[in-house]
């Protein structure tokens, strides 16, 4: 590369553009020769039904401890396959530059999405990359989007959840959200707050094979967290479901972050939990493969699905009292006092 | 060490809660108990405390939520702040939803002002001197336990000389609001549970005229499920005995003399002054302005802009339920025209409003 930072020219088709790509973007991300390139990627055919995602990440900022915006996109949209029960096959990247961004910190995202590629085991097969002038964009936005393959006849859906369902999560809640956020706004809070950010499709693919059709429902708290994707599977599967507090795992550092700023861990975003409901009889079995991973080694259950009702959330607090958990109106906001 | 839940330990609280019921069974009247903090009527809420209590116990919630007893007409001055085209409006994030006149900083932002949410007023006079072409306004609005941070913030902007920094004040003070409510004979309330953190700055002993004058127990109390089961044991106590006196059951942080460091800040910046309450109205000396020798810190003698005549929402009952006398589902617009999405009254959008509290953890 030429130049240290972005410039318009890089995003022109010319002859910036092509040294972009043939000197940084393809041999980061896949590696495959200039004569091979075409406007599209061809994939082979595959034996079962398939499942299709769209994400865009626009994180701030870009890196953050336990990730950057490089693994996020990557694994976000591996989770989002994850959860339809979808071994991930191939992803597309689009990448968003903002001129005047150092190239230093492109390689640095490229080199993490290489590197989570990696560790999913999936294909960057086709990209694209745009650049726009200086302040409208901030720094640098990502949108992936994937494929995946379902061997299996399972459906998973957020209208799955049956009464007596227990409800299950792979370890802490709202460690990415706080990292984030503690990053973003230069809080110096001391103790260990790091993203969970990781690659969830092979824990569910152990789930799956221990649990079968007794897996019910799947979906990762993301945006919104736990309460939100909770009180969603609530509604669409039409029950009531009650979570217990006491069972809640909040690692210190990311309970004493909340509790500085008067947000609730529950509405905290994460990018390596998924939730799943699972009939009681597998509910040993699906908790031990779930254990036997290292993203799955602190899974527990934290409640269980009550009755068909109207879509009731409640929480059993930890002196024994019962509430109702509601969606948030918008982003939770620290507070005054 | 988990010093949360230590104060969260279930046995405790089935003991607590069941020699409260033990202490009031066979009482055929009603106990009524206001919390005053907004942080408290939150933890009531969010560990679902009400439920637990037995029927002749009955909390109510008052005037302490910052946000919710600033009037309209200080987010209609921070709104006519926010568009002056070189001023950045730094301020603690529950501030931007709420409603003024005709708009927030909230829709101020997404047409193009600069709203800038910090964690600390020292936050905005750094921003501040990083940015010597802006006007950096910082919304003061809080009690005691945030009035000696923005007091500090302001003598550092002093220190530095910073002739971009100010303040738009509206701070308020306890105990004020409390006797104006202990002598209101619509409400009876037999005794406060009385603010945790704006009392390890005040101190307990801010509360005795209260105790004095109306016969009101008092009792400090803290945050946690289990402080506050003990907080209302106490005032049970008080009640059943017929006494008054001020108690401390969060002294592992309250003192009677308070944190004299901070009451020493404030008063070298601060000075008393008439505020209005939303709700509540006028009170004599229950705010606090700046002192004239930092005249060149406030935002409303340095600034100025023209500011809309206030408007409250019709049909709001954020005043009666600030006062405790009906509660947010009493009002017709609750859950209806006023949501969390679309708050109409100051109490939906505080996260510490009961409103907000009501309808995020209500049944």
């Amino acid at each position: 590369m030429t130049s240290d930072i972005i410039l318009l020219g890089h995003g022109s088709g010319g002859t910036l553009s092509h040294q972009l790509l043939d000197e940084l973007i393809i041999p980061l991300l896949s590696g495959v020769p200039s004569r091979d390139q075409n406007d599209a990627a061809v994939l082979a055919p595959v034996a079962g039904r398939l499942a299709f995602t769209t994400d865009s990440y626009v994180v701030d900022p870009l890196f953050f401890p336990g990730g950057c915006i490089g693994d996020l996109a990557v694994y976000g949209t591996v989770n989002d396959l994850a959860m339809a029960g979808a071994t991930p096959l191939a992803l597309s990247v689009g990448l968003i530059l903002e001129e005047g961004l150092p190239v230093a910190v492109l390689q640095r995202v490229l080199e993490a999405m290489r590197d989570a590629a990696t560790a999913a085991g999936v294909g960057i097969v086709t990209g694209d990359t745009k650049v726009v002038p200086r302040g409208k964009a901030d720094k640098l936005f990502i949108n992936t989007a994937g494929i995946g393959v379902l061997e299996h006849d399972l459906s998973f859906s957020g209208s799955g959840a049956l009464p007596g369902d227990r409800v299950l999560i792979n370890g802490s809640i709202g460690d990415h959200g706080m990292a984030v956020l503690a990053c973003r706004e230069g809080l110096e809070l001391t103790g260990d707050l790091r993203s969970d950010c990781a690659p969830l499709h092979r824990l569910v693919a152990a789930m799956r094979s221990a649990g079968g059709a007794a897996l019910h429902v799947l979906r990762d708290p993301t945006r919104g967290g736990v309460a939100t994707t909770l009180k969603e599977i609530c509604l669409q599967s039409q029950v009531d479901l009650l979570l217990e507090e006491n069972a809640l795992p909040v690692r210190p550092a990311t309970a004493g972050a909340c509790a500085l700023l008067g947000l609730d861990p529950l509405f905290v975003a994460n990018e390596g939990k998924l939730l799943a409901c699972v009939a009681p009889d597998a509910v040993d079995a699906v908790l031990a493969a779930m254990r036997s991973l290292p993203e799955g080694a602190e899974s527990c259950c934290i409640g269980e699905v009550t009755a068909t009702g109207s879509g009731r959330l409640r929480l059993r607090t930890a002196i024994g009292g019962v509430r109702a958990i509601e969606m948030l109106a918008g982003e939770q906001l620290p507070r005054i006092c | 060490m988990n010093l949360t839940r230590a104060f969260r330990d279930p046995e405790l609280a089935r003991g607590q809660l069941s020699s409260i019921i033990r202490s009031v069974a066979g009482l055929d009247r009603t106990i009524t108990l206001m919390e005053v903090c907004g942080t408290h009527t939150m933890a009531i809420y969010q560990h679902g405390i009400r439920a637990l209590l037995p029927p002749q116990i009955r909390l109510i919630s008052g005037p302490g939520c910052p946000v919710c007893v600033t009037p309209v007409g200080y987010v209609d001055h921070a709104v006519a702040l926010a568009r002056r085209p070189d001023s950045v409006v730094a301020t603690f994030g529950d501030m931007v939803r709420v409603p003024g006149s005709s708009s927030s900083l909230l829709r101020e932002q997404a047409l193009g002002a600069h709203i800038h949410i910090v964690y600390s007023p020292l936050d905005a006079v750094t921003y501040a001197q990083a940015h010597p072409e802006v006007e950096v306004v910082f919304l003061g609005v809080g009690f005691e336990t945030t009035a000696p941070t923005v007091a500090g913030a302001v003598v550092v902007a002093q220190q530095k000389q910073l002739s971009n920094f100010s303040v738009l004040c509206s701070h308020k003070t306890m105990p004020g609001p409390m006797a104006a409510l202990a002598g209101d004979p619509e409400l009876q309330v037999d005794g406060y549970l009385c603010p945790a953190h704006v009392s390890a700055v005040i101190g307990a002993d801010a509360y005795r005229p209260l105790v004095d004058n109306f016969h009101v127990p008092c009792v400090v109390t803290g945050f946690e499920p289990l402080d506050v089961l003990q907080g209302v044991a106490m005032l049970v106590q008080q009640v059943l005995s017929g006494s008054a006196k001020v108690e401390i059951q969060y002294s592992r942080v309250v003192k009677a003399a308070g944190n004299q460091k901070a009451q020493a800040l404030l008063q070298q910046v601060f000075e008393p002054c008439d505020a209005r309450w939303r709700g509540i109205g006028d009170l004599p000396q229950s705010g606090l302005r700046l002192r004239p020798a930092f005249a060149a810190f406030d935002a409303a003698r340095k600034l100025t802009v023209s500011v809309e005549a206030p408007r409250e929402s019709p049909g709001c009952l954020c005043g009666e339920i600030l006062k405790g006398k009906v509660r947010p589902t009493d009002c017709p617009l609750f859950r209806n025209l006023c949501t969390p999405e679309n708050p109409v009254g100051a109490c939906m959008v505080s996260s510490e409003g009961t409103c907000a509290a009501e309808y995020k953890y209500g049944s």
